[in-house]
């Protein structure tokens, strides 16, 4: 295991969970290793995007960053503290720290708070202001964010889908974080909106210092935002590197059929798309060795025994792959 | 690709849809003029509120029944005017002239019958073939879109099936007629990058294969550029630009097809700053007078915000524009 | 991965004004409305209304028929039926509901914590909720105030007891739902208690549900305090009761209909009442619901 050291920051090491399904009444018990042993790192004021399709993990890994989803092993450190352990004052503390943009921007607001009291209230949960300070608190992340005083009184239905999201990263830079998880933030969202919405988080990044931790399945929108980058397959992470080493040149087999994949608004770089075989297997029953070889066009016995470890082959660049020597 | 014959599959001349709110009618399309081919793939892109899934629920007559209607326009598919069949005749061309295939797998699929037997369905209810002859088609069907194990597989149900089994299923159905055209709404946006490629490929394929001519619909400008021959552009329920598709990647005239594709963040070169497009577009209450992109648009002029631009043909291009239109003229 | 509307979404209802506007457009809710109104108006302005002492007691004047000095008749104890009725309609109305408040209010708590909370402590809840429900209603009312004794308060917590699980149910079945909403996620993120989640983000989403389901339930209160009263155990004599006015109108049905008709008619009104009013509230609100 490659150990990755930053100096406060995020620390992610051997992140595991699992789900487990059925079991009543003698029934077999399925497991499914949704973080099957995940070695993140954000330094601070970093970004890092977390790719994979379906069932590969990295929305679980980033709910276990957050406490919403605990961890059956691994450890998470936050700036020196240790995420999973953190409990009662401490654990409060952390959630000042870090905190979550969500995908869906029509579920992410209740519809019956006005803007003005999602925006107030956790800082009147945390103790850290109330009043009129709330209040002042609130009208000035709305003007960060692009929205008017007058979004206060509102209630969320009569916004649209990227003025929602607006509220909802107010909601989550409130407390004053300095570690930003995004869970598919813009997928949801227009073309014209999602750059509106990128274009915020990269201003607010700047100004703030913040580090982000972007989920998502659209590599175009993460190539854009991240510096780096880790790709993950059936709960691993089978490649970590700098955004654009990684898309222009990728280690890894998985790397380069979902590289592949990307459509790209180029009709000139039409690729054989029927080239790409094999479906995302289910996480219950997960191939032995590497997880990937049914579909690689390079597996050997080596590939079907033998679980590669993610390994440093050039400064910054980790692969988990037999092939990459 | 080569260029398309005279004669169109289907032709859509001054569709009008509108919806009821209150007890005013809004158009959501607004003169929709667009052909298909034969054996082309045309892309028609847009964002939300551009009129476009309403469109393919107007070629179709699928509109909900309260609150929606067709008020004008012709939808002729060899010939025929969709828009004058009766409902019973419009039950006899949707699946077997027309096949469908739409965003969620889920919802297009009957959870409580077997795949098999929804793909046979089809053929029984318009070929009028027998069980025994059905099944066999159905399953040569399966095979051809590559659904593995499908002879074992046909008996079983939906929820058995990944997302992406499920569209090929999807897929199945459409085709199972054979149909002059494909209908395609969002047809891979559930679904994950690599299946989709894999959806795409398939579509591709199948469409040379039967000699169809497919219509996709999709807010991904990715996807136009992997299938389309030709595509629309289409804004607050007009089309604003068409061309076949590499002229318009490599030369987008109509200023909102420039601003999508600067706002598109690309995974294979640096995109420095993603150019957002300031403003909304317009709900289908509040259409503005003129051109409906103009208060968006870095080129307007005071004549753009008085009077709307007609679509105006320029070559193999369609342009709505009036001050792209007459750089065109001028130069 | 849909891509949604970025044009302004289609207003979404904002609760009690959607209901308010759908509501004035239904005309049975508007019937049930005005014929609830008036039986509320009869109820509280019965000092006013009624011709005479509704415990008074005129032996000669018993069992008469409706007349000029008693509009409604005399009872078989002589006292007038139209200013029991009125009083009656008091103890009715109050007991259904303080009875549903109560029903409500732990009812639909258990419900929501039940649901937030799931696993064992959801099995277990709702178990005895079940354990509740098995019960035919009046069984249940009766077991109740046999054990706690007939008594005004006893009768409201015997009602509210048989009325309690459905509003378990119904509370929690949108929690469910609701609790895997992101606005509840980003409530967790942000640290915030549960009780708070429960209290400030769920229960308001799922308010409507209850009033709805409350305002048809009310009727069903009403009827079980009918019930309760008629077979002897509601609010004791003499105080006037609808059902205890139609028990003992049971004893004269030959000679004077009139005692068991009135009361009987007054129950039918208000259940019917209410019912009109609760139908019109769910079709107002359910598409609604099914949309958000």
């Amino acid at each position: 295991m490659n150990p990755v050291q930053t100096q406060g920051g995020l620390e992610v090491r051997d992140l595991r969970k699992d789900f487990r399904q059925g079991g009543l009444f003698g029934r077999a018990r399925r497991v499914v290793r949704a973080v099957d042993g995940v070695d993140l790192a954000v330094a601070p004021g970093g970004s890092l995007g977390l790719v994979g399709e379906s069932g590969c993990g990295k929305s679980t890994a980033a709910r276990c960053i957050l406490r919403l989803v605990e961890a059956d092993g691994g450890t998470i450190r936050y700036e020196g503290t240790d995420v999973r352990a953190a409990r009662g004052p401490e654990l409060r503390r952390l959630r000042r720290r870090v905190q979550m943009v969500f995908q869906d921007p029509y579920s992410t607001l209740n519809p019956k708070r006005t803007v003005g009291q999602t925006l107030e209230e956790p800082l009147r949960v945390h103790g850290l202001a109330g009043g009129r300070a709330a209040r002042e608190a609130a009208r000035a992340l709305l003007a960060e964010v692009g929205l008017g005083a007058d979004a206060l009184e509102r209630y969320p239905h009569e916004f649209s889908g990227g003025q929602r999201q607006r509220v909802g990263i107010a909601r989550a830079l409130i407390l004053g974080p300095s570690l930003l998880v995004a869970d598919e933030p813009v997928s949801a969202l227009d073309v014209s909106v999602q750059a509106q919405i990128l274009r915020l988080l990269d201003d607010l990044r700047e100004r703030r210092g913040l580090s982000f931790l972007f989920v998502s399945h659209d590599l175009g929108v993460v190539r854009h935002i991240c510096e780096s980058v880790a790709v993950m397959y059936l709960g691993r992470v089978v490649e970590r590197g700098p955004v654009r080493a990684v898309f222009d040149a990728p280690l890894h087999p998985y790397t380069r059929v979902l590289r592949a994949a990307s459509p790209v608004p180029d009709p000139g770089a039409r690729v054989a798309l029927a080239r790409i075989e094999g479906e995302i297997p289910s996480a219950t029953a997960p191939p032995p060795g590497c997880g990937f070889h049914p579909r690689c066009p390079l597996a050997t016995a080596r590939c079907r025994q033998e679980r590669p470890a993610l390994r440093e082959v050039a400064p910054g660049r980790a692969v988990a792959c037999h092939h990459s020597d | 690709m080569t260029r398309p014959p005279e004669d169109p599959v289907l032709a859509i001349r001054g569709l009008r849809t509108e919806f009821r709110s209150g007890r005013t009618w809004y158009p959501a399309v607004r003169g929709l003029d667009l052909t298909l081919y034969r054996n082309e793939t045309l892309a028609v892109v847009g964002e939300s509120g551009s009129g476009k899934s309403v469109t393919a629920l107007s070629i179709l007559r699928l509109l909900p029944e309260s609150g929606a209607r067709i008020a004008a326009g012709r939808i002729e598919l060899e010939g025929r005017d969709l828009l004058r069949l009766s409902e019973r005749e419009m039950e006899r061309v949707r699946g077997d002239r027309i096949g469908m295939v739409f965003q969620e797998p889920m919802t297009a699929l009957n959870p409580t019958m077997r795949i098999g037997d929804q793909v046979a369905e089809a053929l029984r209810i318009h070929r009028g073939l027998d069980r025994a002859a059905a099944r066999r088609e159905a399953l040569a069907l399966l095979e051809e879109v590559k659904l593995p194990s499908a002879a074992q597989r046909m008996d079983e149900y939906p929820h058995q099936f990944s997302g992406g089994m499920r569209q090929r299923v999807v897929i199945a159905m459409a085709l199972a007629c054979r149909p002059q055209v494909l209908l395609a709404d969002e047809p891979t946006t559930a679904l994950d990058v690599t299946i989709q490629a894999q959806v795409l490929g398939l579509l591709d394929e199948l469409k040379r294969s039967h000699g169809m001519s497919m219509l996709v619909i999709t807010h991904n400008l990715g996807v136009v550029a992997l299938i389309a021959d030709r595509v629309a552009v289409m804004y607050a329920g007009q089309v604003v630009e068409e061309a076949p598709v590499r002229a318009l990647f490599a030369a987008p005239r109509h200023p909102y097809t420039e601003a999508l594709l600067r706002a598109t963040p690309r995974v294979d070169e640096d995109t420095a700053a993603l150019a957002p497009i300031p403003g909304q577009v317009p709900s289908i209450r509040a259409m503005p007078a003129g051109c409906a992109f103009a208060p968006r648009c870095p080129l307007r002029r005071p004549r753009c915000e008085a009077e709307a631009p007609p679509l105006h043909a320029d070559g193999e291009r369609l342009l709505r524009c009036w001050v792209r239109n007459e750089e065109r003229i001028a130069a | 991965m849909t891509a949604h509307a970025d044009a302004a979404a289609p207003p979404a209802p904002a609760g009690a004004s959607a209901l308010a506007h759908a509501f004035r457009s239904n005309r049975t809710s508007w019937a049930g409305a005005v014929l609830l109104a008036a039986v509320v108006l009869a109820a509280v302005a019965a000092p006013l209304l009624a011709p005479a002492d509704p415990l008074q007691q005129d032996i000669l004047a018993r069992l008469g028929p409706p007349s000029a000095e008693h509009p409604l008749g005399t009872d078989t104890y002589g006292r007038d039926v139209l200013s029991r009725l009125l009083y009656g309609a008091q103890i009715s109305l109050t007991v259904g509901f303080a009875a549903i408040v109560v029903a409500v209010a732990v009812g639909g708590t258990l419900g929501i914590v039940a649901g937030y909370a799931g696993g064992l402590t959801d099995q277990i809840v709702m178990g005895a909720m079940d354990v509740l429900l098995s019960f035919p209603t009046l069984l249940l009312g009766l077991m109740v105030v046999a054990t706690l004794g007939p008594s005004l308060e006893n009768l409201i917590v015997a009602i509210a007891v048989t009325e309690m699980a459905p509003f378990a149910r119904i509370a929690r079945a949108p929690t469910l739902v609701l609790k895997e909403q992101g606005f509840v996620e980003a409530g967790r993120a942000l640290g915030f208690h549960p009780v708070r989640i429960m209290a400030v983000h769920i229960l308001p989403n799922l308010i409507a549900e209850l009033a709805v389901m409350a305002s048809l339930w009310l009727a069903a209160a009403i009827r079980t305090e009918a019930a309760l009263s008629f077979i002897g155990l509601g609010v004791k004599p003499p105080a006037a009761t609808w059902g205890g006015m139609i028990r003992e109108g049971f004893e004269t049905m030959l000679d004077a209909p009139w005692l068991a008709l009135f009361p009987s008619l007054a129950v039918l009104a208000t259940v019917l009442a209410l019912n009109l009013l609760g139908d019109g509230l769910r079709d107002a609100i359910d598409p609604k619901l099914r949309r958000e």
